[in-house]
């Protein structure tokens, strides 16, 4: 948001570099003095958590990676090394590990928090681009570093994902060759893993740099979805956000400490525990289960769709259903930018998410299994044709035909609207007013 | 902090519980700060793997008089010499006067085992390893610079400044001795 | 308001996304594992001391002769948390054993306590050879690499009791499932032995424990029945300690970490409430 700047250089030295670096300026302009809308609720506070669990992700991994090697051959005993012999180093591990989990957990609660509020329509369309972006950067910093540790499954996952490559016509051949530096998973696929497992996270900060950038352009949505109208509906970030993400942060911490201290292994696989082996598949391979819902979209196609076969159609729903996001901005036809003024999307929304939760159940499953009496195959087709439905009919019908609850007129009038009513009947309730 | 103008103040709070409460939490916070920085850089300490070399225990029993030999501790060469009575007869005839790091045989070796000499076998200089039973003193040379040591170990010519730097160690019994 | 519902979907929804991978082995053949109480289980569990030094004479006298453990060094059993055999007894131990150690004259030299459990063969296909062809696995941290499975919605649980005794309660399980003769219509190949618990139920290895075969050693003889269920318990929580070694002083620090927490919380949470009482929101 266009604002004049406040600062005012205190001394000469901090007008000595305020003429050389502005520095200084940029950080109070935007670290401290970034109005922010006061209605924002505890969803809002999920940027600032990913925020600090980048940072938790890159300093534990640049100590690991002083432990660990490489090496097939002496990987999975490097990391028991540190799990046993470093100093502290089964907390390290342990953090590094669960926190892979807690991450992901935070940001689909994230995406998940700008779907339901429409965070990504007109003027914020690169922000949200750019948090799809985000996602599939993690994604694939996730899945090379579960090959890191070079058990049963790291070896599994790397093999069965790359083969998704292979899937490609003409080229997928070639192409699995080129990224895995030999004829199956090995030695240099491992560490060329490494290599590029520690270079994604920068990459990534780069680009949440260039989502708060897009982030502070046209400022913060909101719960309501209506623009901030005055300066009397904004707060300065620092100190009512920074202390209020904290807050969020130390309690998001707290069941992060219990996976990591009392179970840090329950979000693993125990067959990871046994070294990779390139002559025994282990009798299930499951994905971590942040992928799951789109593991399960992968395998849902098991038959052939005209020429395209059964392993290429299920190569193009998985990829199509992360690229399906990047166009939800136009996608979503209601002028009604949050959920909460859209009586049926509510109803679509909700039945998203537990399609969801059910897709991460499905791709778990054994895949001759059977789950609430149906087979699991004929489920996650289900499953898989409403999460495209959502996002290819019915984001881009309902808007034409929803008739959106009346919506406040600003910020402030929806404030008052809430302070007036249910403050009488719970004074108390100070944790889901805001 | 916030003297915001755009603030709907509603009551000035009361200075002596804010301040209360944000040192409080400010201090709290800085002890979680310290308590999360110490492990992170413990991590760097040699771990327990390293550490469980740290003190090794040799059996002198197999190395005859005159014989020597060069063990590993601590990632270090150490010369192991069982020393002849000639040598030590050497090394205490050598006055102090001259001595560039002046050191009585006595001090070089332990009461009761003054065969056994037991030095770090890197020369104080820069480091290379000196070549045993040569040189002018009958005790090691250093190829790289020039530094000759006599049977106790001693530097008597070249540019290292000190004598072989003896590790610590103890006889367990007469043949069994810990370094470390 | 939609907040009080959407935190309760969002409950029900990360508990069901943490409990996916459990659901995956779901539809297993092998019956299932009852869970055993562990001295070591839940978040105020630890080892039995006893009991570790118990498991660690059966693992020396019987299992060690075809499985390995080339994880655990000897000096592991002297730390704290452990068996914590006493430094005196550790290198005494070591000693009876031969390390190869290319620098040592002949390649083999005494163990110390820095060494680890030496392998009771040169290879896997050594190992393979002495076993009828099958490769007994290593000990060093099968006790975290095999599991068990619960039934919807039991799983769910879990993630609140952190239940991560699902080797020990296999290891438990397999050692005292063996069916001899194996039931009718089973098809046992020769060299094989059938095993309620094992997957496939054909187990290459021989019931290797048998009622009175280990004679505890003083302190120790008296206090528990020499019996397979006993052995089998001990054994098991031997192996969870040495696949998972730091595990008291994990819980201890987890104590001290959360307590924290919680009352960092609860200060940022009075912080975060009086800068807000300024601003209706």
């Amino acid at each position: 948001m266009a604002h004049e700047s406040s600062y005012v250089p205190g001394n000469v030295v901090e007008k000595w570099i305020d003429d050389r670096l502005p520095i200084i300026r940029w950080s109070k302009e935007h670290l401290m003095d970034y109005p922010t809308p006061k209605n924002l609720n505890y969803w809002w506070t999920f940027g600032a958590i990913l925020a600090f669990m980048l940072g938790v992700q890159i300093v534990t991994g640049v100590i690991l990676a002083m432990h660990y090697t490489p090496h097939v051959s002496l990987a999975f005993d490097s990391v028991e090394h540190i799990r046993r012999d470093v100093n502290g180093g089964r907390i390290i591990q342990a953090v590094h590990a669960t926190g892979a989990s807690m991450f992901f957990a935070a940001v689909y609660i994230h995406m998940f928090r700008g779907l339901y509020f429409g965070s990504y329509k007109a003027p914020r369309e690169i922000l949200w681009i750019l948090g799809v972006l985000l996602f599939v950067l993690m994604v694939t910093t996730a899945f090379m570093g579960y090959v890191l540790p070079w058990g049963q499954m790291s070896f599994w996952a790397a093999t069965v994902i790359t083969n998704i490559l292979g899937a490609i016509p003409v080229l997928g051949t070639p192409i699995l060759e080129l990224l895995r530096g030999g004829f199956a998973v090995d030695n240099a696929t491992l560490n060329r893993f490494f290599s590029l497992h520690y270079l994604l996270p920068f990459i990534i900060a780069a680009v949440v740099a260039l989502h708060i950038w897009a982030l502070h352009v046209p400022g913060n949505s909101n719960p309501i979805g209506v623009e901030v109208k005055s300066s009397r509906e904004t707060v300065p970030f620092h100190p009512y956000y920074t202390m209020k993400d904290l807050f969020a942060i130390i309690v998001f911490c707290i069941p992060f400490a219990w996976f990591v201290f009392f179970a840090p292994d329950i979000l693993g696989h125990p067959d990871n525990y046994i070294m990779a082996n390139s002559q025994v598949t282990p009798a299930h391979i499951v994905p971590e289960w942040y992928f799951l819902p789109f593991y399960a979209i992968l395998r849902a196609i098991d038959f052939n769709i005209l020429f395209i076969d059964s392993r290429l159609g299920g190569v193009i729903f998985f990829a199509g259903a992360i690229l399906v996001l990047f166009f939800v901005p136009w996608l979503d036809t209601s002028k009604v930018r949050s959920g909460t003024f859209r009586p049926v999307f509510k109803w679509f929304y909700w039945l998203f998410v537990a399609n969801f939760v059910m897709l991460a159940y499905l791709g778990a499953a054994a895949a001759d299994g059977t789950v609430l009496g149906l087979p699991v195959a004929t489920f996650s087709k289900l499953c898989t044709a409403y999460y495209f439905f959502y996002f290819l009919i019915v984001l881009p019908l309902l808007g034409r035909f929803e008739t959106p609850r009346p919506l406040p007129t600003s910020i402030t009038e929806s404030v008052l609207a809430k302070h007036k009513a249910p403050a009488a009947a719970q004074p108390a309730a100070a944790s889901t007013s805001h | 902090m916030a003297t915001q103008s755009n603030l709907a103040h509603q009551d000035a709070p009361k200075p002596g519980r804010r301040d209360f409460l944000y040192i409080a939490a400010g201090a709290v916070g800085a002890v979680g700060v310290a308590g999360v920085t110490w492990p992170l850089i413990n991590q760097l300490n040699p771990d327990a793997s390293v550490l469980a070399l740290a003190s090794i225990e040799f059996d002198l029993s197999n190395i005859q008089e005159g014989e020597s030999v060069t063990i590993k501790w601590r990632g270090l060469p150490v010369f192991v010499r069982h020393r002849t009575a000639a040598e030590i007869a050497e090394a205490k005839a050598v006055p102090m006067s001259e001595l560039k790091d002046p050191a009585t045989d006595e001090q070089r070796t332990k009461p009761g085992h003054e065969q056994w000499l037991i030095m770090i076998a890197n020369c104080t200089h820069l480091g290379c390893i000196p070549v045993g039973q040569s040189g002018d003193y009958d005790g090691w040379a250093c190829p790289c610079h020039g530094s000759q040591f006599d049977t106790a170990g001693r530097i008597r010519k070249g540019p290292a400044p000190t004598n072989l730097v003896l590790p610590p160690y103890e006889f367990v019994t007469d043949t069994l001795v810990q370094i470390g | 308001m939609i907040k009080t519902k959407s935190i309760i979907g969002a409950l029900l929804v990360s508990i069901l996304f943490a409990a996916a991978p459990a659901m995956a082995q779901e539809g297993h053949a092998t019956p299932e594992i009852k869970k055993e109480p562990w001295s070591f289980a839940g978040p105020f569990g630890t080892y039995d001391r006893n009991q570790l030094q118990r498991g660690f004479q059966v693992f020396k006298e019987v299992c060690s002769s075809c499985h390995s453990a080339r994880l655990m060094a000897f000096r592991n059993l002297s730390e704290p948390g452990g068996p914590e055999f006493t430094e005196g007894q550790v290198k005494a131990l070591a000693a009876e054993y031969e390390i190869t150690d290319p620098d040592a004259e002949g390649g083999k030299r005494p163990g110390i306590a820095a060494d680890r459990w030496p392998s009771p063969f040169t290879n896997d296909q050594e190992a393979r050879d002495a076993n009828g062809g099958a490769l007994p696995p290593d000990f060093s941290v099968l006790a975290k690499a095999r599991g068990t499975t619960q039934p919807f919605p039991w799983w769910i649980l879990n993630y609140f009791t952190a239940y991560s005794e699902g080797g020990p309660d296999y290891i438990h399980a397999l050692l005292n499932g063996y069916v001899d003769p194996p039931p009718e219509g089973a098809e046992v190949p020769e060299g094989k032995h059938y095993n309620t618990y094992f997957p496939g139920h054909a187990l290459g290895m021989a019931p290797p424990l048998s009622d009175g075969a280990i004679t505890y050693e003083e302190g120790e003889s008296g206090s528990v029945p020499l019996t397979v269920d006993q052995y089998s318990r001990d054994v098991a929580s031997f192996m969870m300690w040495m696949a998972e070694p730091h595990l008291v002083s994990r819980k201890e620090a987890g104590f001290q970490v959360i307590a924290f927490l919680v009352l960092f919380a609860g200060l940022m949470y009075l912080v975060k409430r009086k800068l807000w009482s300024r601003v209706e929101h």
